[in-house]
């Protein structure tokens, strides 16, 4: 058991865990961040997505060990002061249904939407073929993510 | 149609309210109990006290209202839509209305269960007596403040006004309601008069979802507890005969490793230290039983078709008369894997058991069956366990299962600590309930261009499909018909998985009623219309579906996808579909690519009813569609040894956004009671996409997943 010093949603934290222990239960055990769902353990499903300076990264498949210099924010820090636009469309939308699935859904967009901000149907789909809803609610996360690109233009 | 204001009811709800001692008014009812036929209430009404309630309203001074829901939530949309139904009657507006889960404990919450798609069904009548009697005592509280007559009072969004021009807001006349006398026979709403239902209504846990707050079972954590993975046997059929953990317990964070049953724990600070704990573990793992292979289910299930005597599970007319009088006769046999749930969120739960209580809480669809099979297991008198549920990373029929709880239960009772049962995913898909393989041989007779008999036999693993299903379509429409059945028994553990047995029969019928079609040369929507008019609804009370209505619902959906009238290219299949009481009937739109189907949308008719809140209900069956869809195309099980071949998702294919189709829905409109939308969007979607497969390929599809057949049988493919 080591050491270290991450920073999470803008705040600096010390964490103890074992070198190989993945971000996902450093986040979710260690720091109580339980937004960052569970789902495969290996990089498939996009359950666990964080943004390691804005990009997406699946949290179950990077060591909390390697991240010290990164700027980590997970669904907790997404909203600043009010609701992230992706966030906003996800709730204008009604997108949930079981909802476990949701915030990595919604850290993959917004990372994406950073880096494109007028996408189209194909490029949508595309940035979110990693994140697997299994209720099915891929026509309205393609819908709010649309709707996301609007609000943040 | 029957006159939804005019139903009159006793207490059977057992209503009863009391003052709060911070203000305000608390309405105590029974969720289920009251509105199922067999419910009887106890002979002495004044003998209650609130322990006999699971369900209560809160009105508190300001008339805000808060509502408890009892309902387990998978993302049914439950604990959005209920609610709604109690506020649209005790007239407040939806913004004044925030809902909560329901504290519970099993000595007193005993009847919530998710899962049928009954809530909304069952609940109807109940929730909207609830609140128009909540509405009527605020009303008389009202009248007697005033002293005048109730009648001459009226009500709008929670504002009670008289003829004077005078106004309370409800909670102006909380304390004084609370103890007023509890109303019978109020009167309901009239249909054109809702404010509330039939509007959409953000799903009330909104917030905490996108904010990632925690609400699931897997984010519930307790002081001092213990993660725990569990080691199970690899294979069905096996059990442990030796271990070392020697290796495992130099994991630092691992605590302690147990066996119990035919299983070790590995109990760990963290998460991770308990699945690396799990993987350390020297274990011999000896075979108890047969450890079965998918081939010998294969051949099972063929000698089950193959043979005679089966349990006949409805039969009319003379089906061997009809077949030998026939001009044509048509059979195929129609298979399907086994299929693992799946569930987002992994089986966990946590579990706390003290010499005073055992404290269980997690995501479970039947808490109260769950408990007492965990005193029972652990030997407490049932008055100790208290469980709470959380929210659920979906169900699909796998948290109907209470395994993982009893494991928990199990564990913390050994080891007199907290303790949180937490699945990886591979423990998730090689320890599953699953939904058996099925396979179906259906026979039809046609004579002089009608269909005059039909046979379906049913082969399944462990058990078969349940009592109404051989009434639905097609029985009634056909004179001679005859549905039987009969199981292989396997250690392989099998159960509910969404929409049970419909989920693959309605593939095996809706093709095969495509291919008839094609042999008597009618268009395949016409030859269920025809047969449709067959049946006369009432005549036959076994008869399950009702006839009217599914021709609306085939004429809404063909008329909103321009059947046989869509662009070049674009090929149409057809399915339509009675289960969970609700009538639903889909087109799909395939293209080809250089060979590969592509989906592009799927059209989908619906009569449910009133649709409560429809941008749930659109939901729910846009997701039904979705699901189908991807479990038809892709999902594939297997057993070698016992051992399921796929434990992950890198080998196990789940549907993704870029193979969902754009699918739009359309409710048939109508002032019926409500019927539920969790499971009927599912089982027509298989068959829907199988009969456009054909229709742009020439490709009959008998098997489950369509991905594999079409890849073995390439060659047969012309296009």
């Amino acid at each position: 058991m080591a050491t270290y010093n991450l920073k999470i949603n803008g705040k600096s934290l010390e964490v103890s865990a074992d070198s190989d222990t993945p971000l996902l239960w450093v986040l979710r055990d260690e720091l109580k961040l339980v937004g960052t769902k569970y789902g495969c353990g290996i990089g498939q499903c996009g359950a666990c997505t964080v943004h390691l300076d804005g990009i997406a990264v699946r949290s179950c498949s990077v060591t909390a060990s390697s991240l010290e210099s990164s700027n980590i924010t997970t669904i907790e820090g997404l909203a600043k002061e009010k609701l992230h636009p992706v966030q906003e469309a996800w709730k204008e939308i009604d997108v949930p249904q079981c909802g476990y699935c949701q915030t990595g859904q919604i850290m993959t967009a917004s990372s994406f939407l950073s880096r494109n901000p007028n996408p189209d149907q194909d490029a949508i789909r595309n940035a979110m073929q990693g994140n697997i809803c299994r209720c099915g609610t891929y026509n309205r996360i393609e819908k709010a993510v649309a709707l996301a690109a609007k609000k943040l233009s | 149609m029957e006159n939804q204001n005019k139903i009159t009811f006793s207490r059977r709800n057992f209503i009863r309210t009391s003052a709060l001692a911070s203000g305000g008014l608390l309405i105590g009812f029974n969720f289920f109990s009251s509105c199922k036929e067999a419910a009887v209430p106890p002979v002495d009404i004044s003998q209650l006290n609130f322990k006999d309630f699971n369900a209560f309203i809160k009105i508190a001074d300001n008339g805000y209202v808060t509502i408890y829901s009892p309902n387990p939530e998978i993302g049914q949309g439950v604990k959005t839509s209920m609610p709604m139904i109690i506020a649209e009657e005790l007239d407040v507006p939806w913004e004044h209305v925030s809902v909560e889960q329901g504290a519970l404990d099993t000595k007193n919450f005993q009847r919530q269960v998710a899962g049928g798609s009954q809530s909304i069904r069952f609940g109807w009548d109940a929730l909207r007596q609830t609140g128009a009697t909540a509405r009527q005592m605020l009303v008389n509280a009202a009248a007697a403040k005033w002293g005048v007559d109730a009648s001459n009072c009226s009500v709008s969004n929670g504002i009670i006004t008289n003829l004077n021009g005078e106004a309370f807001n409800y909670g102006d006349v909380v304390d004084e309601a609370a103890n007023l006398e509890v109303p019978e026979n109020v009167s309901l709403k009239n249909p054109e008069d809702y404010k509330i239902i039939g509007k959409n209504a953000t799903n009330v846990d909104m917030d905490k979802i996108i904010t990632g707050q925690p609400l699931f079972g897997l984010d519930y954590v307790a002081d001092n507890m213990k993660y725990v993975s569990v080691a199970r046997p690899p294979a069905f059929g096996q059990k442990v005969k030796s271990f070392d953990a020697s290796e495992a317990k130099t994991i630092g964070g691992v605590s302690d490793v147990i066996q119990f049953g035919d299983k070790l724990a590995v109990l760990a600070t963290n998460t991770w230290a308990a699945m690396k704990g799990q993987k350390a573990l020297k274990v011999e793992w000896v075979d108890d039983s047969n450890l079965e292979n998918t081939d010998l289910h294969d051949q099972e299930l063929n000698k089950i078709l193959d043979s005679e005597g089966l349990d006949v599970r409805r039969e009319d007319g003379n089906i061997k008369k009809a077949f030998a009088e026939a001009d044509k006769i048509i059979e195929r046999t129609y298979e399907s894997p086994f299929l693992p749930h799946n569930c987002m969120e992994p089986m966990n739960f946590y579990a706390n058991v003290t010499e005073e209580k055992v404290h269980l809480v997690g995501p479970i669809q039947t808490p109260a069956g769950t408990a007492m099979r965990i005193a029972n297991l652990i030997e407490r008198d049932p008055e100790d366990i208290h469980l709470e549920m959380t929210r659920m990373g979906g169900g699909f029929g796998r948290r109907l299962y209470g395994d993982f709880a009893l494991e928990a239960a199990e564990i913390s009772n050994l080891v007199k600590q907290p303790v949180k049962v937490v699945f990886s995913r591979e423990d998730d898909m090689a320890a599953g309930i699953y939904r058996p393989a099925i396979k179906y041989r259906i026979k039809a007779a046609i004579r002089d261009g009608k269909v005059t008999g039909y046979h379906l036999k049913e082969a399944a693993i462990n058990s078969n499909m349940y009592g109404l299903i051989p009434n639905f379509f097609p029985a009634g429409a056909i004179q001679n018909y005859k549905v039987e059945s009969g199981n292989y028994k396997s250690n392989i553990t099998t159960g509910a998985w969404r929409a049970p047995y419909t989920n693959f029969l309605a593939f095996a019928e809706q093709s095969f009623f495509d291919e008839l079609a094609e042999a008597i040369d009618i268009d395949p929507v016409k030859l269920r219309l025809d047969l449709l008019a067959n049946v006369k609804d009432g005549e036959d009370e076994s008869i399950e579906y009702s006839a009217e209505r599914m021709t609306n619902t085939i004429k809404l959906a063909t008329e909103k996808s321009n059947w046989r009238n869509t662009d070049k290219g674009i090929f149409q299949g057809f399915a339509a579909y009675y289960s969970h009481n609700t009538h639903v009937a889909e087109v799909v739109d395939l293209s080809m690519s250089n060979g590969i189907p592509k989906i592009e949308k799927v059209t989908v008719a619906v009569d449910c009813g009133i649709v409560v809140n429809p941008t749930g209900a659109r939901n729910q069956i846009e997701g039904g569609v979705i699901d189908g869809l991807g479990h038809a195309m892709y999902g594939d099980f297997s057993f070698k040894n016992g051992r399921p071949q796929d434990v992950n998702f890198n080998t196990y294919r789940l549907i993704r956004i870029k193979e969902a189709p754009i699918v739009e829905t359309f409710f048939v409109d109508n002032q019926l009671s409500p019927t539920g939308l969790g499971e009927p969007g599912l089982p027509p979607a298989g068959g829907a996409l199988a009969n456009a497969i054909k229709a742009a390929t020439g490709q009959i599809l008998l098997k489950q997943p369509f991905t594999k057949e079409m890849q073995q049988r390439k060659t047969d493919i012309t296009i």
